[in-house]
C-alpha cells in the first residue's frame, strides 16, 4: 500500500504539473479538443486511483472536477472562467492534498464541500458560490495564490497564471526509480569495497609512518559513508510488509465471528528490503494466530470486562542497529497452566523443572515444533506447527523473538531484526587449527578457560561448563566439524566457550582460540556445498583468506544440543520431507527410539498403581477400560506412587499402550530410514538429531500386544489404495491406516497404481502422495479422473506440506482433501469423509 | 560447448593428473593460477578441496585426483588451480600440472571405449590419438556434477 501509495503521488505531482499549464492554455485560447482530453485523462486517472487507494476526500474532489471536464470535453458546456477557477481550485484541492499525503501518508483533514458545489454550478452554468475557503490544515503557498481567485465575482485571468506560476512547490520531483538489479549490484560493489578497505588496512596496520598511512584512512571513511549511502537505497518503510494485514486481520475477524482492531504504528520505520521480504511471513503468521488464538470473541471479552472490539497493535520502531516490531493483542494471554501441561505431556520438560521454571521461560515453549496448545484444530492456524517456524525465520537473519503475555490481559511479540543482511560482525575463532566466523549477534558472552577462570567439567564425554550457578552444555568445534578428535572424557580444557544461543537455548561453543570481531560480507556457498549443516555461508576475511561461516542453530542441531531443536531450514523443506518425530527410550537401552509422531493418539504419564496384571499381562486402568501395556524390550513395573510413560495406540475404542523408559524429545526431522542389523520391531536406524535412533515398527509391537490389532478380514472393510513412493512412509501410512480398520494396497509410484486398474482392481478410495517422481499426484487424478473405472473413485492428496494455497490448489484440481503426511487424525477423518461412511474408528 | 576453431579443430588445455594426460576444453576456462592458500571445508563432500580467494571471489575447489579416483597427492606437491565458472559460480579443478594448449583436430578424436570404467568413464568425453600419445578430454560438468541425486543436475 504504502509503496503504491508513493508511486501514485510521484506520478500524480507530475501530471498535475503539466496539468496547470494545459488549464490556462484553456481559458486563454478557449480550449482545443486535445487539451481538454488531456485535462480530463489526468483528472480521471487521480479519481480512479483515488478509489483504489481508498483516499475518499481526494475522490471526491477529483470526481466533481471530473464531471465538469466531461461537460466541456463532449461540447456539452461553454468554458467558462468560473469554470476553469473551479477546476483550478479543485487541481489545487488535489495538490494539498497529495502533499499531506506525502508527508502523513493520511489524507489531510478538510471540507471541500463549496469547492464541489462551485463545481456542480459550473456545470449548469451558474454563478460560483462567493467564495471558496480554503480547505487544507496548513494553508499551501499555491493556494493562497488561488483564494484570491475564487473569491473574486469574475476571476482575473491573471490571477489564475499566478497560481500556475509556482506550481510544482509543492511537490518537486525528488526521486526517480531504479531498478532492484541496479541497487542490489551496487550493494554487491559496495560489499566488496568494504572487504578491500579491511584488507588494505590490515596490510597497512604494521606500518603506522606509511604515506599511505593519511589517504587510507580518509578511504577507510569514505567508504564506510558509501556503504551506508547505498544500504540506505535499499530501504523501505517496514509498513510495505505490513499492506497485506488489515485485509487479513479483516477476514479472519469475519470468519471467527470476532470484532478486531488492527492498529499500526511506525510503519515507516525503514529496514533492507531483503530482511523486509524475510520478515513478511513470520509477521502474518503472528498476526494471525493474535486473531485466532490470542483475541477472545465477543461474549468472553464482554464476560471479562474488556470492550467487545480486540485490539491488535503493531508497532515499529529502530533500536540501535535493530529494528524493533511488536505485535501486542489484548486478548486472553498464554494459558500457562496450560502450556505447562503440553510441555509435561510432550515431554519437554520434567514436573520438577517446570516447577521451577518463571513464567516467561514457559511461555517461551510455544516456539518449540509441534507445541499448540489451541484447544481446537482451527482453519486459521494450523496444529502446532507455525510458531517455531516463525521463530526459526526471524533468527536466520540473525533476530529474535520473544514473548511476554498477562493472563486475561494479552500478549505481546517482540521481533528484533537487524537492519541489513548483507554485512554483519562476526567474531572469528579457531579450532583445530581452521578459523571460522560466528555472527556477533548470535554470541551471548565469551568466557575464557582455565588460568584460574572456568574449568569444563565432564558428564561421562560431555564437557559442560557451570556458568552463574547453570549448566551449559558445550560443543566442541574441532571434534563436531571432524577437524581432530573428541576429546576424552575428564580431559583437561583450555580456550574459550563462546556462549550461543542455539534454537533450544543457549550453549557454549569450545573452541581453541578467539581473535578480533570483523566486519564480514556474508557470500552464500557454493551450490554443491549447499546441503552442510553447520554453516550459513562463506567470506574473505580482511587478510585474504576464505573462511566458513558458523550457523550457530545449525551446529546446535548437529551436535544435538537441546530439546526440540527443529529449526527447519527452508532449503531443506523443499528437498526432504520433514516428520515430527517423537524420540524415546525403552527397555533400558542407551540408543534412542524414534516414531513418527502422527501415529501415536497419546502421550501419557500413568501411576504406577494404575497398572495391573491381568491374564499374565500388564495392562492400565485407563480412560475407564482396561488398556493392554507392551512393554519395549526389557520392563519392571514401577512403584506405586511412581509414573509411568506410555505411548497410547488408539483404533476406535481399542486401547494399547507401548510402556517406554524416558520420552526424551519431539523433533522435526527428516526420517531417513537406513536398514540396520535385522531386529524384530524395529524398521531401521535414522539420525535424529545428529545421534543414531532406531526407528520403530509400529505393527510389530501392536500385534504383540493384540495379535487382532489389524483386524480379521471383513467383507465390509473399505479398500484403500496408497501410492507413495517413499519405502519409509508406506511403511508408516500403511499400519496407521490398516489399523484404522482399511485393507491397504501400497504402490511406490502412478505407473504400479494405474497397472491395477488396467488389471481391474477397484477400491473405495485413493490415497496418494503428491510429490513423486514420473507422474505426479495431480497427474495420477488427471489420469483416473478422465476415463475408466476409477473415474469416480474418491481421491485423497498426502503431502509434505498442507499449507491453506496447498489445498485450496489441490481441491480445485479434484481431491476430495489434501492433507499432511503423519497427520493420522486428519487422514482418517479425509478417508471416511470421501468414502461417505462413518468412521470406522 | 566445445571450443571450434576454424577448422573444426578444439583446443584443449592439457593436464597433469595422476601421471595421465587429460585437457580441458579452453572455451570452458576462465582462469589457470598457481595453487594458492586452500581453506578447508569441514564436513564436505569428498572431492571437495575447500576454498580460495581469486580476486576477492571464493572459489571453490575440487580435487581432479579425487574425482577420478586416483590417489591424493602428496601435502607438499605443487598444485594447479583450473578454474571453470558453472552457473555463476567459480571451481577450480585442481590438477598436478598444466601443459600446453593444444590444437586438436577431429580426425584424432575418438570416442570413449567402453572398457574404460569407473569414474574416468563418468568424467571423460572423448580420447584423443596424439603422436605423444593419448590425451583424455574431460567433462567440467561431470566433473562438477557431486552428490547422489545430481545425475548433472546441480541443484540451485
Amino acid at each position: 500500500m504504502e509503496d503504491l501509495l508513493a508511486e501514485f503521488l510521484a506520478e500524480t505531482s507530475e501530471a498535475l504539473a503539466d496539468l496547470d499549464t494545459a488549464l490556462v492554455a484553456l481559458e486563454r485560447q478557449g480550449g482545443d479538443k486535445e487539451t481538454l482530453a488531456q485535462i480530463f485523462r489526468t483528472v480521471h486517472s487521480v479519481k480512479g486511483a483515488a478509489g483504489f487507494l481508498g483516499l475518499h476526500r481526494l475522490g471526491a474532489v477529483a470526481h466533481a472536477a471530473e464531471n465538469l471536464l466531461g461537460l466541456y470535453r463532449d461540447g456539452a458546456a461553454s468554458v467558462s472562467p468560473a469554470g476553469v477557477t473551479a477546476v483550478l481550485g479543485a487541481v489545487d484541492a488535489i495538490r494539498t492534498i497529495l502533499s499531506g499525503l506525502a508527508e502523513t501518508g493520511a489524507e489531510p483533514a478538510g471540507d471541500d464541500a463549496a469547492l464541489v458545489a462551485a463545481l456542480e454550478a459550473a456545470q449548469t452554468g451558474e454563478a460560483p458560490p462567493v467564495s471558496l475557503p480554503v480547505v487544507a490544515e496548513k494553508p499551501e503557498p499555491v493556494l493562497e495564490a488561488v483564494a484570491p481567485v475564487a473569491s473574486a465575482p469574475e476571476p482575473p485571468v491573471a490571477a489564475a497564471v499566478e497560481a500556475v506560476a509556482a506550481p510544482a512547490a509543492a511537490l518537486p520531483t525528488q526521486s526517480i526509480r531504479v531498478s532492484l538489479g541496479v541497487l542490489d549490484e551496487l550493494m554487491t560493489l559496495a560489499s566488496e569495497l568494504v572487504l578491500v578497505r579491511n584488507q588494505l588496512l590490515q596490510i597497512a596496520r604494521g606500518a603506522e609512518a606509511s604515506p599511505f598511512a593519511a589517504p587510507l584512512s580518509r578511504l577507510s571513511r569514505i567508504t564506510s559513508d558509501m556503504q551506508e549511502g547505498v544500504m540506505k537505497t535499499r530501504m523501505q518503510p517496514v509498513s510495505a510488509a505490513w499492506g497485506p494485514l488489515p485485509r487479513i486481520v479483516r477476514d479472519l475477524g469475519t470468519e471467527l465471528g470476532k470484532r478486531i482492531d488492527l492498529v499500526m504504528s511506525g510503519g515507516d520505520t525503514e529496514l533492507d528490503r531483503q530482511v523486509l521480504e524475510l520478515i513478511r511471513d513470520p509477521l502474518t503468521h503472528i498476526v494471525r494466530n493474535s486473531c485466532d488464538h490470542g483475541l477472545e470473541g465477543p461474549e468472553a471479552r464482554r464476560a471479562a470486562g474488556k470492550p467487545e472490539t480486540g485490539r491488535i497493535a503493531l508497532t515499529a520502531r529502530q533500536e540501535g542497529g535493530r529494528i524493533v516490531i511488536e505485535i501486542a493483542d489484548d486478548g486472553r494471554g498464554l494459558d500457562l497452566v496450560r502450556v505447562r501441561a503440553r510441555a509435561l505431556q510432550r515431554g519437554l520438560a520434567t514436573e520438577a523443572e517446570l516447577a521451577a521454571m518463571r513464567d516467561e521461560d514457559v511461555a517461551r515453549f510455544v516456539f518449540h515444533a509441534g507445541f499448540s496448545t489451541a484447544e481446537a484444530i482451527t482453519a486459521v492456524s494450523g496444529r502446532g506447527v507455525g510458531m517455531d517456524v516463525v521463530r526459526s525465520n526471524i533468527e536466520r537473519i540473525g533476530g529474535t523473538v520473544d514473548l511476554q503475555t498477562f493472563s486475561g490481559r494479552g500478549t505481546t511479540l517482540t521481533i528484533r531484526i537487524p537492519l541489513t543482511l548483507a554485512i554483519v560482525s562476526a567474531l572469528v575463532v579457531q579450532a583445530a587449527g581452521e578459523r571460522f566466523a560466528v555472527p556477533q549477534a548470535t554470541v551471548v558472552e565469551l568466557v575464557g578457560l582455565g588460568g584460574g577462570g572456568a574449568t569444563v567439567e565432564w558428564l561421562d564425554a560431555a564437557p559442560v561448563l557451570r556458568l552463574r550457578g547453570q549448566l551449559l552444555p558445550l560443543v566442541a568445534l574441532g571434534p563436531l566439524l571432524g577437524l581432530e578428535a573428541a576429546r576424552d572424557g575428564g580431559a583437561p580444557v583450555g580456550g574459550f566457550v563462546a556462549v550461543l544461543q542455539g534454537d533450544a537455548g543457549r550453549y557454549g561453543l569450545l573452541v581453541d582460540t578467539v581473535f578480533d570481531t570483523e566486519e564480514i560480507v556474508v557470500k552464500p556457498v557454493a551450490p554443491i556445498l549447499r546441503d552442510l549443516a553447520g554453516f550459513s555461508g562463506n567470506t574473505i576475511l580482511g587478510d585474504g583468506s576464505v573462511i566458513m561461516i558458523l550457523d550457530p542453530a545449525g551446529i546446535a542441531r548437529m551436535a544435538g544440543v537441546g530439546a526440540g531443536s527443529a529449526v527447519v531450514d527452508d532449503s531443506l523443506v523443499e528437498e526432504v520431507d520433514l516428520t515430527q518425530v517423537l524420540v524415546f527410550r525403552a527397555g533400558g537401552s542407551p540408543t534412542p527410539i524414534a516414531v513418527p509422531l502422527g501415529v501415536i493418539a497419546r502421550l501419557e504419564s500413568l501411576p504406577g498403581k494404575s497398572i495391573e496384571i491381568a491374564g499374565g499381562k500388564h495392562a492400565a486402568q485407563y480412560r475407564g477400560q482396561l488398556m493392554p501395556l507392551v512393554p519395549i524390550g526389557h520392563w519392571m513395573p514401577p512403584a506405586p506412587d511412581a509414573m509411568q510413560p506410555v505411548l497410547v495406540f488408539q483404533d476406535g475404542t481399542r486401547q494399547l499402550g507401548l510402556v517406554v523408559d524416558e520420552i526424551v524429545d519431539v523433533v522435526e526431522e527428516s526420517l531417513a530410514l537406513r536398514p540396520s542389523a535385522e531386529q524384530a520391531g524395529f524398521l531401521g536406524s535414522a539420525i535424529v538429531c545428529g545421534r543414531v535412533t532406531d526407528v520403530l515398527d509400529c505393527a510389530y509391537w501392536l500385534r504383540q500386544g493384540d495379535p487382532s490389532w489389524f483386524g480379521k478380514p471383513d467383507a465390509t472393510v473399505p479398500r484403500l489404495l496408497l501410492v507413495e513412493d517413499s519405502g519409509f512412509f508406506r511403511q508408516i501410512v500403511v499400519p496407521a491406516l490398516t489399523s484404522a480398520g482399511y485393507d491397504v494396497t501400497a504402490k511406490a509410484d502412478a505407473v504400479q497404481a494405474l497397472q491395477l486398474r488396467a488389471e481391474g482392481a477397484m477400491f473405495d478410495a485413493v490415497l496418494t502422495d503428491i510429490e513423486m517422481p514420473g507422474m505426479d499426484g495431480f497427474e495420477l487424478l488427471a489420469e483416473v479422473r478422465r476415463d475408466g473405472p476409477w473415474k469416480r473413485t474418491p481421491m485423497v492428496a498426502l503431502t509434505g506440506r498442507a499449507g491453506p494455497t496447498e489445498v485450496a490448489r489441490g481441491r480445485a484440481a479434484g481431491f476430495h482433501d489434501f492433507v499432511a503426511k503423519f497427520d493420522r487424525d486428519r487422514v482418517l477423518s479425509a478417508l471416511s469423509a470421501a468414502i461417505g461412511q462413518e468412521n470406522r474408528a | 560447448m566445445t571450443a571450434t576453431a576454424s577448422h573444426g579443430t578444439e583446443l584443449l588445455l592439457t593436464l597433469q593428473v595422476g601421471g595421465r594426460l587429460c585437457g580441458l576444453p579452453v572455451s570452458r576456462i576462465r582462469d589457470v593460477i598457481r595453487c594458492e592458500r586452500i581453506a578447508r571445508v569441514p564436513l564436505a563432500p569428498p572431492g571437495v578441496a575447500g576454498l580460495l580467494n581469486l580476486r576477492g571471489r571464493i572459489v571453490t575447489a575440487v580435487d581432479l585426483r579425487d574425482r577420478l579416483g586416483l590417489p591424493p597427492a602428496a601435502p607438499d606437491a605443487a598444485r594447479m588451480n583450473v578454474v571453470v565458472e558453472e552457473r555463476g559460480e567459480l571451481y577450480s579443478l585442481l590438477a598436478d600440472g598444466v601443459g600446453e594448449v593444444l590444437s586438436v583436430n577431429p580426425e584424432s578424436r575418438d570416442d570413449v571405449p567402453h572398457t574404460l570404467r569407473g569414474p574416468w568413464r563418468e568424467h571423460a568425453v572423448a580420447v584423443h590419438r596424439l603422436d605423444g600419445g593419448l590425451l583424455i578430454e574431460l567433462d567440467a560438468d561431470r566433473i562438477l556434477a557431486f552428490g547422489a541425486r545430481s545425475g548433472g543436475d546441480m541443484r540451485r
